[in-house]
């Protein structure tokens, strides 16, 4: 959306808003968070949602670190057969690696530490190092032919949620945000969770950038949840302000605002009115949405013994389908601990223990809700790992494997994803793509169109030019669409 | 949505009528909208050979016919195509997401029809001043009337005083007036009154703080790298030069050039170098396995583009990897830019946030202090002369009682002495000692070799000796002055023979700590070793003595070498200052004195040598205790001088080194896939720069700068006018290319831009001149039906009403309640912030503690800016990851809880609670309401604020408990001289007002 246009979509929704509105009524909240918004008055976002979407939500499941896509879900029973050769000359031709990678004469193939085997009707491949999703494989899509073009994690992280390598775009959730507006004024419409295993030592840092709304405007930012009592910065009432106090506080203030209004006419003015209000609804929806006492023992369950524990992959899975049902757009949740360079025999155990139950077990709380028809679920990391080895292969305890983007998995399952199959594969030892690659701008546009967005449309102008997520590439992987 | 058009929309509406059609101000707009992703620039993306940013392109005879026929319309192929009604012929394209309108393509038309005449986009055009309509306005409000004229419309009539100076008091200084000033000002009926409150905030040291914050936001300046590890870096120096630069008015051309090139100025200052740390202020990447070159070429690509953004108000990143697709900039235009950066020795290897070159900047405090010192270090230097003389006569009297018999020990003169670390250097003292100096590694081998007298060797003597630049006055440079010597080896080197090993036995020492025995120096094992720690710290002398298992007779030009191993765990326990002797006493005795000496004793007074008078001069006046007294001080005096050196901030600054590195075009910008060499160069489109020397960043500087640059003059002011205005007189300020606006007063913009440029770039004298004008002074409050015509106040008939900037609502916090510590300077503080931030970031690797007292008091520009953590208080701010230069108005709840329950303003309030309650005991809620808003409450709100206390001194009574803890937060004592009751409801009856529309918005 051009500048412009920006500003006249805002005005008319002030004004409208400066008519209707007697008190705090929900239409200024348009501006805050950017409610359901009268989108017509738009010609790029009305031009850019002329497809019916499949999906309302999306909760993304990112495995920050790269998880072995070796080890979880791409079985390569030659890798096996060649443990310790060389890597053929010929998958390596014009490749980088990570400056971790040994010299090229000392990478040796390393086989898959666990057994596969096929799972459900559709008879997917996954590890055993993941029983809870072999279960639901059937609801799941696989594709095995992930490729990006970012070797190192930032980047690759970056490049995988905003399109663009470096921390300056604006990530899905904001675009979703911008594009499709909130389906409730009580809490945002981007949320952002955070979790790493306990005592894992190759967490990767969570920035900031990761939710960032870019170029956007602001309001569009993931808002990030954190552990604990105050999930929201700044959430609680200071010591000795009671919920009372504070009630009589906003209405001093908002009678001072009303003044100011009547004397001045700024409509600005009945726009601080309503954030301040919806600042005080957070300060119930948002505990109310952290509360899990109300979950049943087998919804509980579901998640595994993880869910008790605040600030845990799984806890914050229970809270995104708490965000979901309550209507927040897109949920991003991060767990970080994949970056198995010298840690594939121990680390790699935690970390499928610690996501692998509580992924499938909000697959399941989701359908069992009747949510996951218009829910999306992606899980998959920033790319994959070697199939050769690092370290000393005489070492098994220090065995790891190095980043690997030119091959690597991902599953999706819930709103327009065709259950139970597997899209694209790589080669005989999971090197490189061998047939139907998804690059990461094929993946954007996929899921922009799931949610009745076209990407091509879907357009902000800054610095003189119009920016999409997909920038000038994407294309939709129809196959996977149900 | 027609009712509602844009002031843009408004000028062409209105334009078309009067005036013929303009190229800049109205086709190129549309042709760059529609027609120049494919037309245009880019030869890469060109679609159909067609090209029609140029009239060459459009005019050129083609197959089919001519893009564009002057004065022909129908001729025209473009028309044909744009009103086909074919769609696969019309243009734009159908699957083009813009379309042109109705009006738009009568706008074409009617171009073509005139003539087709094409113009340079009107920023690459040079600045001329345009013509004054009306001598007697102030130019600006001349220019802007005349504009509004056009539109029927005037100025709105002068603001009122208390909001002139409050919007004037942020604007300058980014604080509130004070009671004090307001009053003052309202006193002053003079028609100077506002040049003299002008004049006295541009004087104010806040204003440099105030304006140095955007600049921080362009030069992404942060007090850590960024990146996984976030390391801290010491770049404040930097910070307080840009605030002190401001305050002292240095003319934007200097402080332009400086910043770019000062290092490379003839004979540059400390100063001009420090200021080039605004180019080495971006992030560095330290993540383990990222590969250097692609961090360098990426910090080069970063100076570039903020240069470009900041400078040249063009979006040059869109070249990293084709040419533009709008502005005239090829990707070539770009790497060429990037070469003026591409030569520093930075190589992009590692996460040093002080990654070399990098300059000493010691504070004024600290240089105050090494000047105490250094005086200090005279005086004892003067008084150690003195005392020589006073001493001189008693030297003969003590080398009479030295006793020759008991001098057995021999000094090994070093011949060479080297060490495992190359950093560390050796001085030799003259009692033939050896100092160690310059760099402190952990562990360390000493290699020291020495020619032998051919006197018969028996045993080998290893002084451990103290000196005052060792830790706490001992031996060595560790934590506590003491060292490990792990081994000690000899060896024998005779001409023509090889290397023989001199086993050694029956060592003794003067003193050996606990099972740290100085048999452990000869036991071959690196795990062991002699140390000597006894109490808290080494307060004298050491020695050990070695027997040779077998005694020798050396020969001529025989040579010893001795390996002094220092392998412990213990960090930096090596020797500082040590001495080897040999002994050829039957007998050896750690006990018995120095050979040489009583040898140079031995000679007659008058046949001494220099050296040798100096050797026994000095050794009897370091026997006296009263000149050792003086020379431990003066090593302590000269320790302070070396120490304070060591720990002056190190500023990450520009130098180019000595061989031109090469610049290549890189495919899609990446690192590796060089295509192209280029040279230094800047955009083809702007005036040239050239030379018969390679180019440099000097160049490049002073070309931005030259009064023919039609960039960086206009770019400038535009930024200001947002800082001032909330928008600039063009939106985009950080593009001011073919696809940025129209500005609604062009005039304005240009006669700024000539005006800064004739008055030698006086940035005080810029601001002056407008806020000095009719057009600032406006009030803000307008009628619905201007609003609406233009709901952003593009036309400028009123002042703008917009949120402050959330950095001045906090100082604004502390400002009015007399928190604030008006400190200016000095490195960054770290005021209240929920815990857990930086910890939850970096997984625990960071952990923030909030200061005490002062600094949580200080200018928010002050405060730690952790780039992956920024402080939560600044919300809505530029990131500081990459250059911005953009304003940001956005109002999120999140916002609102900051305001309402961050520490800072809870403790603001109680404070203010306290200072009004001061002043005006009986209505303190009315001067609390004036102090915030520098004006009287209305009666309609004075029973609204009464109405709010009494529901609040209700509440408290009701809930004594809860008093306490409202007065509790935050760590400002709670005052006794109040009724904690009355202090209570009056604190949390402030807080509102601190948050009402009117004290967080600049009207």
């Amino acid at each position: 959306m051009n500048p412009i246009l920006e500003s006249q979509l805002l005005t008319n929704r002030r004004h409208f808003f400066g008519k209707t509105a007697t008190g705090l009524g929900i239409p200024a909240l348009a501006h805050l968070l950017t409610s359901e918004a009268p989108a017509s008055e738009d010609d790029i976002l009305a031009a850019a949602q002329k497809i019916a979407p499949k999906a309302k939500r999306v909760v993304y499941l990112f495995q920050n670190g790269a998880p072995s896509h070796l080890e979880l879900f791409d079985h390569k029973p030659q890798l096996a057969k060649l443990h310790g050769e060389k890597v053929p000359e010929s998958y390596m031709e014009g490749k980088r690696f990570s400056t971790m990678s040994a010299a090229a004469d000392k990478r040796r193939l390393l086989a898959p530490l666990e057994p596969f085997k096929q799972h459900g009707q559709s008879g997917a491949t996954v590890s055993s190092l993941m029983p809870y999703t072999a279960k639901i494989a059937d609801e799941l899509c696989f594709i095995k032919s992930m490729h990006t073009e970012q070797v190192n994690h930032a980047p690759a992280i970056n490049f995988f949620l905003s399109g663009f390598q470096l921390a300056s775009r604006p990530t899905m959730g904001a675009w979703l945000s911008y594009g499709l507006g909130s389906m409730n004024e009580n809490l945002p419409t981007f949320v952002a969770m955070t979790s790493i295993s306990k005592g894992s030592s190759c967490g990767q840092i969570f920035y900031d950038s990761y939710w960032s709304s870019g170029f956007l405007p602001s309001r569009h930012q993931g808002v990030k949840l954190r552990a604990g009592e105050s999930p929201v910065l700044y959430l609680k009432n200071p010591k000795g302000i009671n919920p009372t106090l504070r009630r009589h506080m906003l209405d001093g203030i908002a009678s001072l605002n009303e003044a100011k209004h009547a004397s001045v006419g700024d409509p600005e003015i009945q726009t601080r009115i309503a954030q301040y209000e919806m600042a005080y609804r957070m300060q119930t929806s948002v505990p109310e949405l952290a509360d899990i006492s109300g979950e049943s023992k087998s919804t509980l369950d579901l998640y595994g013994p993880g869910v008790h524990e605040p600030g845990s992959f799984a806890r914050n899975c229970l809270l995104a389908r708490r965000l979901l049902e309550r209507g927040t757009r897109y949920v991003q949740l991060m767990h970080a601990g994949w970056d198995q360079h010298n840690s594939l025999t121990t680390e790699l155990y935690k970390q499928c223990r610690d996501t692998d139950q509580p992924s499938a077990g909000l697959v399941q709380d989701l359908k069992q809700r009747g949510l996951l028809d218009d829910t999306l679920v992606i899980w998959g990391g920033e790319f994959g790992r070697t199939p050769f080895l690092q370290g000393d292969i005489n070492n098994r305890p220090k065995w790891g494997r190095d980043h690997h983007p030119y091959t690597f998995s991902i599953w999706m399952a819930g709103g327009g994803i065709k259950p139970g199959m597997t899209y694209g594969e790589s080669d005989d030892i999971g090197f490189n793509v061998a047939k139907d690659p998804v690059h990461v701008h094929d993946f954007h546009a996929t899921l922009l169109h799931l949610l009745g967005v076209d990407h091509e449309k879907l357009t902000y102008k800054f610095q003189g030019r119009h920016y999409r997520l997909t920038d000038v590439h994407g294309h939709i992987v129809k196959p996977i669409l149900a | 949505m027609i009712r509602i058009l844009t002031t843009l929309q408004l000028a062409l509406v209105l334009a078309c009528q009067a005036e013929s059609i303009g190229f800049n101000s109205h086709i190129r707009p549309l042709l760059s909208d529609h027609c120049f992703a494919c037309h245009g620039f880019d030869p890469a993306a060109r679609e159909a050979d067609l090209r029609l940013d140029t009239p060459e392109g459009a005019f050129a005879n083609r197959k089919d016919g001519h893009g564009i026929v002057p004065g022909n319309p129908e001729k025209s192929l473009i028309w044909k195509r744009i009103i086909s009604t074919d769609p696969d012929d019309v243009m734009p394209p159908a699957d083009h997401h813009l379309k042109l309108d109705k009006a738009e393509k009568k706008l074409i038309h009617q171009w073509i029809q005139e003539g087709a005449k094409y113009e340079e986009h009107w920023t690459f055009i040079p600045v001329k001043k345009p013509s004054i309509s009306d001598p007697d306005l102030h130019p600006i409000d001349s220019l802007v009337t005349d504009k509004l004229k056009s539109l029927d419309r005037k100025l709105s009539p002068s603001a009122k005083k208390e909001t002139l100076i409050r919007r004037l008091s942020f604007d300058l200084r980014g604080l509130p007036p004070t009671p004090e000033e307001l009053t003052a000002f309202q006193n002053d009926t003079s028609p100077q009154a506002w040049d003299t409150l002008v004049d006295t905030f541009l004087a104010d040291p806040a204003f440099g703080e105030r304006f140095a914050w955007p600049w921080l936001d362009a030069a992404r300046y942060a007090d850590s790298n960024g990146f996984q590890g976030d390391r801290e870096r010491t770049m404040w120096p930097w910070r307080d030069w840009v605030v002190e630069a401001i305050n002292k008015n240095l003319p934007y051309d200097d402080f332009t050039v400086w910043q770019i090139a000062g290092d490379l100025l003839p004979n540059p200052t400390h100063e001009q170098i420090l200021a080039t740390g605004f180019l080495r202020n971006h992030a560095i990447n330290g993540e383990g396995g990222s590969i250097p070159e692609e961090n360098r070429v990426n910090y080069v690509f970063d100076m570039a583009e903020t240069v470009g953004t900041v400078w040249m108000g063009l979006t040059f990143n869109c070249c990293r990897c084709h040419d533009h697709k709008y502005d005239p900039l090829s990707q070539k235009d770009y790497y060429s830019l990037t070469a003026f950066f591409n030569q520093t020795p930075v190589n992009g290897g590692g996460g040093d946030p002080q990654t070399k070159p990098v300059i000493p900047v010691p504070s004024k405090q600290s240089l105050a202090q090494e000047k105490d010192l250094s005086a200090q270090v005279r005086k004892t230097k003067a008084e150690l002369k003195t005392l020589e003389t006073t001493l001189a006569p008693g030297q003969a009297d003590w080398e009479k009682k030295q006793n020759p018999a008991k001098a057995e020990w021999s000094p090994l003169v070093a011949k060479s002495l080297t060490a495992t670390d190359k950093g560390l250097k050796f001085q030799t003292l003259p009692d033939q000692s050896s100092l160690v100096t310059g760099s402190n590694p952990n562990k360390v081998s000493f290699n020291f070799t020495a020619p032998l007298s051919e006197d018969p060797i028996t045993a080998l003597r290893l002084d451990a000796l103290r000196h005052p630049s060792m830790t706490k006055g001992g031996i060595a440079r560790s934590d506590s002055g003491n060292f490990v010597l792990t081994e000690i080896e000899a060896y024998l080197i005779r001409k023509g023979e090889q290397k023989k090993r001199l086993t050694l036995e029956r060592p003794s020492a003067t003193f050996e700590q606990g099972s740290l025995k100085v048999t452990n120096a000869i036991d071959g094992s690196p795990h062991t070793g002699w140390a000597i720690l006894n109490g808290k710290s080494v307060d004298r002398d050491h020695a050990a003595l070695f027997h040779l298992t077998h005694p020798f007779q050396p020969t001529a030009e025989d040579e010893i070498e001795v390996i002094l191993k220092h392998d412990s765990q213990h960090k930096h326990h090596f020797l500082g200052r040590f001495k080897l002797s040999t002994s050829s006493s039957k007998s050896p005795s750690l006990e018995t004195g120095d050979r040489s000496l009583r040898d140079t004793l031995a000679i007659p007074v008058e046949k001494r040598t220099p050296a040798q008078r100096t050797r026994i001069t000095s050794t009897y006046l370091n026997d006296q205790p009263a000149y050792q007294k003086l020379t431990t001080k003066l090593s302590s005096f000269e320790k302070q001088i070396s120490d304070l050196k060591k720990s002056a901030p190190r500023v990450m600054v520009m130098a180019d080194q000595k061989d031109r590195r090469k610049t290549y075009i890189l495919a899609v910008g990446s690192y590796e896939a060089r295509g192209e060499e280029v040279e230094a160069a800047t955009p083809n489109i702007l005036p040239p720069l050239t030379s018969d020397k390679p180019l440099t960043r000097l160049d490049l500087a002073r070309w931005l700068v030259a009064p023919n640059n039609p960039l960086t003059s206009r770019v400038t002011v535009n930024r200001l006018w947002q800082e001032l205005f909330g928008i600039g007189l063009i939106k985009s300020p950080e593009d001011l290319g073919v696809q940025s606006e129209i500005p609604v007063h062009p005039a304005l913009l240009d006669w700024l831009a000539a005006d800064f440029m004739e008055t030698s770039w006086d940035f005080k004298k810029l601001i002056k001149t407008i806020v000095t004008s009719q057009v600032y002074q406006q009030s803000s409050t307008v009628d619905s039906l201007t609003r609406e015509r233009d709901p952003e106040n593009r036309l400028l008939a009123r002042a703008p009403r917009y949120r402050l900037p959330s950095w001045m609502i906090r100082d604004q916090a502390l400002a009015l309640s007399d928190l604030l510590v008006r400190d200016l300077g000095g490195s960054p503080v770290k005021p209240y912030q929920p815990p857990g931030l930086w910890s939850e970031a970096t997984f625990g690797k960071k952990k923030y503690t909030p200061g005490t007292g002062n600094d949580l008091r200080r200018r928010s520009i002050y405060t730690f800016w952790r780039r992956i953590a920024a402080p939560p208080m600044i919300f809505d701010n530029a990131k500081r990851e990459n250059c911005e230069v953009r304003g940001y108005h956005t109002n999120s709840p999140l916002h609102a809880l900051a305001t309402l329950n961050d520490p800072h303003y809870l403790e603001a309030a109680r404070s203010l609670a306290y200072r009004s309650h001061q002043i005006n005991p009986t209505s303190p809620l009315e001067t609390a309401f004036q102090i915030i808003t520098s004006r009287k409450p209305t009666t309609e709100e004075s029973k609204i604020i009464t109405s709010m206390h009494d529901k609040s001194r209700t509440h408290f009574e009701q809930n004594p408990d809860h008093i306490q803890k409202l007065l509790a937060t935050g760590e400002l004592p709670i005052s006794e001289k109040i009724n904690h009751l009355t202090q209570a409801a009056l604190t949390s009856t402030i807080l509102p007002l601190l948050n009402t529309d009117e004290t967080l918005t600049k009207e």
